[in-house]
């Protein structure tokens, strides 16, 4: 007897209709319905340690317009961590200028992704 | 201070009424409920200027519809504000409706309606290429024209303002005290002693008249709903008057308007409701909207829709119960001395405005208020400047002079940066979106204010000096960032 | 009159894109002008902080900022004019182009070509004419991801999401993130609109429902938004008496379609395409109007802006032609329509003496979910490309790619078709 888990791969916009079958120990027997390696390896993760990338923004001062800067991790995090992420960055505020791919955390949570800014921006000319 | 004359109520009638006031040396305060003013009735009407063949002939409704009609061009060229005299035509669809048409017409020159005439089916398609292959005759009223019903109401307003009337919003009258010949008028927080009370209250006219103790008004206001669909300007060429079914056809008022926009209006229902500021629209009513309209126009795309909205009109019940006949209530109450009713006025309320304004002042000095005319008294109200009806020249010198009108904020009613700041800035500035809105078009077009009302918000708050979270759509706890600052 | 070889209209994806490709192709940087309404180049990448972009340009995925990013750079680095808070006014037949702005005032500038990269609004509240009060609190999914995203303000904290495009989507996850509950969303399709890995990395994640054949159909609350009535559609997507249900909630966030913005197209007298909302074009992007081409969300709305870039890159270098070539004669036009399944294709028009090479594609967009389907293109009837699909759906645009054969049949032709068979 197996199990089948279905599940809609989220590595690129073509979604693919993942399915992976899965023995009565929960070892994973088969994983069919991708279309490329990195389909399969997401389902894997998926069933043992899912991880997402974070998209956020984090407070900027000292620039024109931008009240807010654009973020992102550089790789993945636990989804199991991602609003214990969220609390954290609601206390950090970055100063322009700054450009995009700065580091803004280095080692995020320890998970050994760098968080980066995600858009270039000036200071303020008026200071 | 005690001021010579409070009126209750700035919907239309209370605003022509304070317009006509400032002109003489008086001191006048207008009391609102709402956070602004034309929040009642006079915000979601039809927008039309009856050429007043409707009222019974030898009523006061027909008197001041013909009067205030007349009027409205020099009214509307004084206070800057856009009237179009584009006629109404009231169709007929069989040889009973041209009865009635007949009916109309022998009442409609009685009551004084200039150049009003029965048009048959050749000349009504000529002049009116979308209407339906089965009306066959209308009565052609070239008196009749369109206003937007608040910006003549906020341009009055804005008028008696620099004229030195002062004006309190968001003041909910809830008791009224007569002591020593002079009225105590009170929301619960703040008191405001008068000589003369003039009650404008709308749908509120008879709360008022109870409370400052008219013992004599017995006439009942209900309100009755009126929904309305408003068009895209894509619609905008499917009628070039205002048109009306008769009564009788469908037994449904549903009219089709241009509107001095360019949209086009459709509506409205008419169904009494129990609370009087329940202004939801309802299915069944837009439905209803929506099938009086093609009746009209039958290829009207009723799709192309900008906003649904609905307004509550004061309707009269008299003591008999019918709603049919009854008249304006304006007059001075029988038995408290100084006190004015503006009550009951539904329908052609908009029309008869500045006739209403006039016979009120006119009441008043029947009453025993003198009136002296002022030296300082300025016609008009301060320069509004539109940017979309601007030539090359006057938006390049505009802009020079300065730049936040070169910086267009809403995109689908082009409007400016420079003419929101203005509507904050003027007086009865805008404190909210809606407000913005009212004042200059911002948020009225095809994108639902989608682009401009985040933009509007942070220019209210930069000019307000307040933080975004603060500001509202319309006043009260309408506010438009719930979640706070994230 | 000042004169520019180049106008966009239009600083975003699309009209980036379009000045990188004309400069390419041999337009000097001074001779481009790019007019942008917002105070940024980037147009509305720029609140997109999401990943999900670039994965066919760059082989990554980008958030919104970072797109829009790598082409201001460029932008930039190649001395492309462009101007800010510039807004267009109108476009003339003969490619005069009234604009405002703040530090430019009131301008007419004639343009050698115009390449139109306006993208898209979203549709409204109005549009669905839902009955019942207007309160605050109802906003478009992309009004709230500006507040949210750029403001740094969340709209509300109890939200009922109406329509699963993947803005909506996008906005369920953003703001469950920031902290709000998202009660659910209703979409009235059987199906969704938006892409489904978005379903289950913005929904699925996050255990938000979705409730397909649902709809908003009351609107409760006189200041603030208090509720939603939700209801089960039928077959005909008429709400089913019986089936209605009260959701407390202090925003309803709308995520029910897009619309290309052509006021201005429309004004100008160009040729729109009534399925799409944008220009007839043919393969070079050209519009109805000689030396007016379009590309991007204006022209019809893409899922991906990937796809966006590459039409523009199309679009600005017919441009850059046609300011150096003039107007081609006009030459044999086809028509270019959708068949059983297919709701629309474009171009609209192939020509038959312009450029017609292997990268040459004709897009489309399907009616309904589909299983193991074949893609068919046929010229007069005669099918010259036929390709298997597995699955297709409303939310995914599609390509047919032209070969030889189908060119050659293309040149001799007379109307081209795509079908689902």
């Amino acid at each position: 007897m197996s199990t089948v888990i279905r599940k809609t791969c989220i590595v690129c916009p073509l979604g693919c209709h993942l399915e992976a079958e899965l023995a009565d120990d929960g070892q994973i027997l088969l994983v069919r319905g991708n279309t490329c390696r990195r389909g399969e390896s997401y389902m894997r993760d998926e069933l043992t340690d899912p991880r997402r990338t974070l998209t956020t923004t984090v407070r900027l001062v000292g620039a024109e317009n931008d009240a807010y800067l654009p973020v992102k991790t550089d790789g993945t995090i636990p989804k199991g961590r991602l609003f214990e992420a969220m609390k954290v960055l609601s206390g950090i505020t970055v100063t322009a200028p700054v450009v995009r791919g700065d580091v803004i955390c280095e080692d995020f949570l320890g998970e050994g992704v760098n968080l980066v800014a995600g858009k270039t921006v000036e200071a303020s000319s008026c200071g | 201070m005690k001021y010579d004359v409070c009126i209750i109520g700035a919907g239309i009638t209370g605003a022509m009424t304070a317009r006509k006031l400032a002109k003489y040396a008086l001191s006048v305060v207008v009391l609102e409920a709402a956070e602004d003013v034309a929040m009642g009735a006079t915000k979601a009407n039809s927008a039309i200027v009856h050429a007043g063949f409707d009222a019974e002939c030898g009523t006061l409704k027909a008197r001041l519809n013909v009067m205030g009609c007349a009027m409205m061009p020099a009214e509307t060229a004084e206070l800057d504000v856009p009237f179009d005299r584009c006629g109404s035509l009231v169709c007929a669809y069989s040889e009973a409706e041209m009865a009635h048409l007949e009916q109309l017409l022998a009442r409609g020159r009685e009551n004084g309606v200039p150049d009003l005439r029965i048009i048959g089916q050749k000349e009504l398609r000529e002049i009116e290429p979308h209407i339906s292959d089965d009306a066959i005759a209308a009565l052609y009223a070239p008196s009749a024209g369109i206003v937007c019903p608040y910006e003549l109401c906020i341009a009055a307003c804005e008028h008696a303002s620099i004229n030195g009337v002062e004006f309190r919003t968001g003041f909910r009258v809830s008791e009224i005290v007569r002591r020593d010949g002079s009225f105590l008028v009170s929301d619960g927080r703040d008191t405001v002693e008068c000589e003369y009370l003039v009650n404008a209250a709308g749908v509120y006219s008879d709360t008022i008249a109870r409370l400052a103790g008219d013992t004599d008004f017995d006439m009942r206001i209900i309100a009755r709903r009126g929904e309305y669909m408003l068009l895209d300007r894509s619609e905008g060429g499917m009628a070039k008057h205002v048109l009306f079914s008769c009564p009788s056809a469908n037994g449904k008022g549903i009219l089709v308007s241009p509107t001095v926009d360019g949209n086009l209006i459709l509506g409205p229902t008419a169904k009494a409701v129990d609370d009087r500021e329940d202004t939801a629209t309802t299915d069944a009513g837009l439905w209803e909207v929506q099938c009086g309209a093609r009746h009209l126009v039958p290829n009207v795309n009723t799709r192309a829709v900008i906003t649904q909205f609905s307004g509550n009109r004061p309707t009269p019940v008299g003591a008999d119960g019918d709603i049919t006949k009854s008249d304006f209530c304006i007059r001075p109450s029988a038995c408290v001395p100084r006190l004015l009713h503006l009550a009951g006025i539904e329908s052609p309320g908009l029309a008869s405005s500045p006739a209403v304004g006039e016979y009120a002042v006119e009441l008043l000095w029947g009453m025993g208020l003198s009136l002296t005319e002022k030296e300082t008294y300025l016609p008009g109200r301060p320069e509004k400047i539109r940017f979309r009806e601007l030539d090359d020249a006057q938006r390049a010198a505009l802009i020079a002079r300065n730049p936040l009108y070169g910086k267009i904020i809403c995109r689908c009613e082009t409007v400016t940066e420079g003419e929101i700041v203005d509507a904050i800035r003027r007086p009865l500035g805008a404190r909210d979106l809606d407000m913005v809105k009212r004042r200059t078009r911002a948020g009225m077009g095809r994108c639902g204010a989608g682009f401009c009302s985040p933009r509007t918000v942070e220019i209210l708050a930069r000019e307000l000096g307040v933080p975004m979270t603060e500001i509202t759509k319309c006043g009260g706890g309408s506010v438009i960032l719930n979640g706070g600052e994230k | 009159m000042d004169f520019k070889k180049i106008i966009i209209v239009g600083g975003g994806p699309a009209g980036l894109a379009a000045a990188i490709e004309a400069n390419r192709c041999g337009i000097a940087p001074k001779d481009i002008l790019i007019l942008e309404r917002d105070r940024e180049l980037g147009g509305i990448l720029n609140q997109c902080i999401h990943a999900g972009f670039g994965l066919h340009m760059f082989g990554e995925e980008l958030t919104g900022p970072e797109y829009a990013g790598r082409f201001i750079d460029e932008v930039r680095a190649r001395g492309i004019g462009y101007l800010c808070d510039a807004m267009v006014l109108s476009i003339s037949a003969e490619r005069e182009v009234a604009f405002v702005s703040p530090t430019e005032g009131f301008c007419r500038v004639k343009a050698g070509a115009i390449v139109l990269a306006m993208g898209c609004r979203e549709r409204t509240r109005g549009a669905l004419n839902i009955a019942g009060s207007r309160p605050a609190g109802i906003y478009s999914a992309g009004t709230a991801q500006r507040y949210v995203n750029i403001n740094g303000y969340l709209p509300g904290k109890r939200v009922v999401i109406l329509g699963s495009g993947d803005i909506g989507l996008i906005m369920a996850r953003r703001m469950t993130l920031e902290g709000a509950k998202v009660l659910r969303v209703c979409e009235l399709m059987p199906y969704s609109g938006g892409l489904p890995r978005n379903i289950a990395q913005c929904l699925d994640d996050f255990d938000i429902p979705l409730y397909l054949s649902h709809t908003v159909t009351g609107i409760h609350g006189k200041e603030r938004l208090e509720g939603v009535t939700v209801a089960k559609v039928d077959d005909d997507r008429r709400p089913i008496p019986g089936t209605e249900e009260y959701i407390e909630c202090d925003t309803l966030l709308l995520s029910v379609g897009l619309l290309p913005e052509n006021e201005l197209t429309k004004e100008a007298g160009i040729v729109l395409d009534r399925i799409t909302g944008g220009a007839q074009v043919d393969q070079s992007m050209q519009t109805s109007m000689p030396g007016v081409f379009a590309c991007g969300n204006v022209l019809h709305v893409h899922d991906l802006v990937d796809f966006v870039t590459k039409e523009a890159y199309r679009a600005g270098a017919s441009a850059a032609r046609f300011t150096a070539e003039g107007a081609a004669p006009a030459g044999k036009m086809l028509p270019t329509a959708g068949k059983s399944g297919v709701r629309y294709v474009m171009p609209q028009k192939l020509d038959a003496n312009g450029t017609l090479d292997t990268d040459t594609a004709l897009f489309f967009r399907v009616d309904n979910i589909y299983r193991d389907k074949y893609v068919v293109l046929s010229v007069d009837g005669v099918e010259v490309i036929r390709t298997k699909k597995r699955f297709l759906e409303p939310g995914q645009m599609e390509t047919v790619k032209l070969n030889d054969t189908a060119i050659a049949a293309i040149r001799a032709g007379s109307a081209v078709t795509v079908s689902l068979e």
